[in-house]
């Protein structure tokens, strides 16, 4: 294969790109561009990647983790995860268009993901639209999920637990932004396929956002209703960033075959995250509350409303200079974390229902560059359970690594 | 050993109990109910802990759950092993009948399945329902002492007729064989070391004794029970699915039958038969010990018999031991007041077999942080629950009334010591 070929087999204009999308959008077949003139048996190698000045870039990044805890006394052991290792891959495959993927293994190849697989368009600063299997823009974590940018070995547990991080769904839309001085406006929204019925269908006993992930929602969404999700964020170019997100959309399987056969179930996720930073101290946040249609038949027991919150204190405390590193940093870390999972109260006692978790989470991190992190956490968490009675205390330390290559 | 690796050894040590001195400690025994019966062997307790995560498992609707249940594992009801929060009570109904007390069946009867699947109705209490009575889910603790008490031991307690006449006379309740009793029965026998101690027939029935009313003939009849009514789980002594007959299909969920396996079961059962007995505190105080004494001198003890026996058992620890329940297991009248026009087998809608009183000094510590006393939770001091004791048990209230405030709170310091 010749450049010339890569040029000709390059992606449609801005217009055609528009209809291609919208003719997606309204469900019919997309545009064929152009009759391709190689043989069939020669697709496989037909590719623009093959014998050109490859864009295409490789990374990804690893973790790995020990654990030692104890609850209320009796503890588990010593024992030591690979928590992940992602590979991504990035192309800017024209002047306009790239794409980017992420393919993650979890704990060896328990778990395998394709977390990311998406293409952007880039028409202007303010105006990109995207595709592909995208990481809905809900929080701040959701997208920023790489372990070696974070100086805790856990992610907090508001997003994971309410805000289903890492949260991957088939979908489209667009993104941009605008800078006037200091400050930058950018705005994000797409449509995808939106979480399942495992919401409530699950095996926690609890309601649990994480549950409705489905590998089959990659393929086809369970009720035909996407899911909306927006982010609108005010950055400070010294001060840091606001965000506010929502993310919406029916999650049970209300019809079949066309035919309804249940309520819509509607699940709504609001979030606001601050990243900034005062004087030498780095602070990270996120509060999430989400709002959930329960059946009849689970009220009560299943939460019908949720909400979260951590906030990250960093403090580089020490800059030491050895083994030829010039950047390196001790960071001292503090995390304070809460979840309630089931805000009602008991129709039999009119107290409160219990299902919650606090947790501090005292660390210190060792980076030698900037893309890579050694990292020390102590944690303590009182997890209460759905009745409200006195909470289990568990405790324990990790240490741990994460690097970018 | 070097000096050297002398020093890595001990600043390992320190190091590990400087952690150790940041993790949080084990509960003392007496403040929980959990743990195993002293004595057991290595593989005994494995059988315990794999009982143990049985009993903890929340079952989805892929599993088996409902399509109508109560709650999604044993440990929501029992939460702790203790007696259970008021959210996951049972209420159950029925009314009278010309060939007596009619569990209603074509309305979902006796056991009310609030809860659902999604996409499938809960039930609702009839408005033809007459009787109509809440349960609040007892403690688990202990229950393999009274498994293993023989029958006979039973009998000898049964005083129908009060011949001895202190006013009080326990009954035994008595249950027509049917094969899910006899399959019960006969699976227990297995392995003992005395098969005929247990699953005695008096008058052609058997005798029941778990339950509020006694419904349940031995632990493993009460674990497939609150299977399949509790939770909708079938097994293979219980493969009938629950339905709503108000949904007009007996059409249920979509997991194959069995939903859990025979040895899932016996694993619950073992895990149920080896759950310790609660540990006393305070038991030398001398309140306690005062109020103890009030407690028999005021005919208490009558139905609350403080000490049992078991007969032969497979398991070791369960051989032979005497324990102290504070239950007689029999049906006693409690009057009017703890009459709610509900009942099973063959006791009236006035008698309630007698609890047991261990554990019930922790009852908040399982209940959310307050206490819901008497088979319903309507109760909330003890004092109150000894109160609306009537029937057999007048005589008892009439003698605790009549008792100084402090002896009064003497009592209630006993109770709480159990």
């Amino acid at each position: 294969m010749n450049r010339s070929r890569v040029r000709r087999h390059a992606p449609p204009r801005f217009s055609m790109a528009c209809v291609a999308l919208a003719a997606i959008a309204c469900g019919a077949a997309p545009v064929q561009s152009q009759v391709d003139s190689t043989l069939t048996q020669s697709g496989l190698y037909n590719r623009p990647f093959i014998g050109s000045v490859s864009s295409t870039s490789v990374g990804g990044y690893v973790e790995g983790n020990t654990n030692y805890f104890v609850e209320d006394g009796v503890t588990e052991g010593f024992s030591m995860e690979l928590r992940r290792f992602n590979i991504f891959l990035f192309s800017q495959v024209s002047q306009r268009v790239r794409f980017l993927s992420e393919l993650e293994f979890e704990h060896g190849t328990e778990e395998i993901a394709l977390e990311t697989a998406l293409v952007d368009l880039r028409l202007s600063p303010g105006l990109v639209l995207r595709g592909g299997i995208i990481l809905p823009p809900l929080g701040y974590l959701n997208q920023n999920h790489d372990s070696p940018r974070w100086d805790f070995i856990e992610r907090p547990l508001v997003t994971t637990d309410i805000i289903p991080s890492t949260l991957s769904e088939v979908g489209f839309g667009a993104y941009g932004s605008f800078a006037r001085g200091d400050l930058v406006l950018s705005y994000d929204a797409y449509l995808t396929n939106g979480l399942g019925a495992g919401v409530v269908a699950n095996e926690t006993g609890r309601t649990d956002i994480a549950s409705g992930k489905s590998e089959e929602l990659f393929g086809e969404d369970n009720n035909g209703s996407p899911a909306l999700t927006g982010r609108v964020a005010m950055r400070h170019t010294s001060l840091g960033e606001v965000g506010l997100s929502y993310y919406g959309g029916y999650y049970n399987d209300y019809q079949v075959e066309g035919v309804q056969v249940d309520d819509k179930r509607w699940l709504g996720i609001a979030a606001l995250d601050v990243v900034g930073e005062v004087g030498p101290t780095s602070l990270r946040a996120e509060v999430v509350y989400a709002s959930i249609d329960v059946p009849t038949g689970l009220a009560e027991l299943h939460g019908d409303t949720q909400w979260g919150a951590y906030l990250d204190v960093l403090l580089p405390v020490w800059r030491p200079q050895f083994l030829g590193y010039t950047d390196a940093v001790v960071t001292a870390g503090l995390r304070l974390e809460a979840v309630d999972y089931n805000r009602g109260t008991f129709s039999t006692t009119g107290s409160a229902i219990g299902d919650q978790v606090t947790a501090l989470v005292p660390g210190v991190s060792f980076r030698p560059s900037s893309g890579t992190v050694f990292r020390a956490n102590y944690r303590y968490h009182w997890a209460t359970d759905f009745q409200g009675n006195d909470p289990a205390r568990r405790a324990g330390f990790q240490v741990g690594f994460a690097t970018y290559f | 050993m070097s000096g050297s690796t002398k020093a890595v050894a001990l600043a390992c040590a320190l190091g590990l109990a400087a952690c150790d001195a940041f993790m949080p400690s084990a509960p003392l025994d007496e403040d929980v109910l959990d743990g195993t019966i002293e004595g057991m062997t290595a593989s005994q307790v494995g059988q315990h802990i794999a009982g143990d995560e049985e009993f903890g498992r929340v079952f989805a609707v892929a599993d088996g759950l409902g399509p109508i249940f109560v709650a999604a594992s044993c440990e929501q009801c029992h939460a702790g092993d203790g007696k259970g929060h008021p959210a996951f009570s049972l209420v159950r109904f029925g009314r009278p009948g010309i060939a007596g007390f009619d569990p209603m069946p074509a309305f979902g009867g006796p056991q009310l399945q609030h809860r659902s699947i999604p996409g499938y109705p809960a039930e609702a209490v009839p408005q033809e329902a007459v009787g109509v009575s809440t349960f609040n889910p007892p403690a688990v603790t202990g229950l393999g002492f009274l498994d293993a008490v023989d029958d006979a031991t039973l009998i000898a307690l049964a005083d129908p007729n009060d011949m001895d006449g202190d006013g009080i006379s326990g009954r035994l309740q008595l249950h027509e064989p049917d094969e899910l009793i006899e399959a019960a029965l006969e699976l227990e026998r297995r392995g003992s070391p005395d098969p005929d101690a247990r699953g005695t027939l008096v008058n052609g029935r058997y005798i029941g004794r778990f339950g509020k009313k006694a419904l349940t003939v031995n632990l493993l009849h009460q674990t497939v029970g609150a299977y399949q009514q509790d939770m909708g789980v079938t097994s293979d002594l219980l493969s009938e699915d629950l339905f709503n007959p108000a949904s007009g299909s007996r059409a249920s969920d979509s997991a194959p039958d069995p939903e859990v396996s025979s040895a899932t079961v016996a694993n619950v059962v073992f895990y149920l038969k080896t759950l310790r007995v609660p540990s006393r505190r305070d038991q030398g105080d001398a309140d306690v010990l005062a109020g103890q004494q009030i407690f028999a001198d005021i005919g208490c003890v009558g139905c609350h018999v403080p000490t049992l026996m078991t007969g032969a058992s497979e398991i070791e620890v369960l051989d032979r031991v005497e324990f102290h329940p504070y239950t007689d297991l029999l049906l006693h009248d409690m009057g009017p007041e703890l009459d709610d026009g509900y009942t099973e087998g063959r006791a009236l809608t006035s008698e309630w077999r007698t609890p047991p009183l261990w554990g019930i000094g922790l009852q908040d510590s399982f209940q959310g942080g307050q206490a819901f006393f008497m088979h319903d939770g309507r109760a909330r001091t003890l004092d109150e629950a000894i109160l609306l004791h009537g029937g057999e048990a007048s005589g008892a209230r009439t003698r605790f009334s009549g008792l100084s405030a402090e002896d009064q709170a003497r009592l209630i310091r006993f109770l709480e010591s159990l």
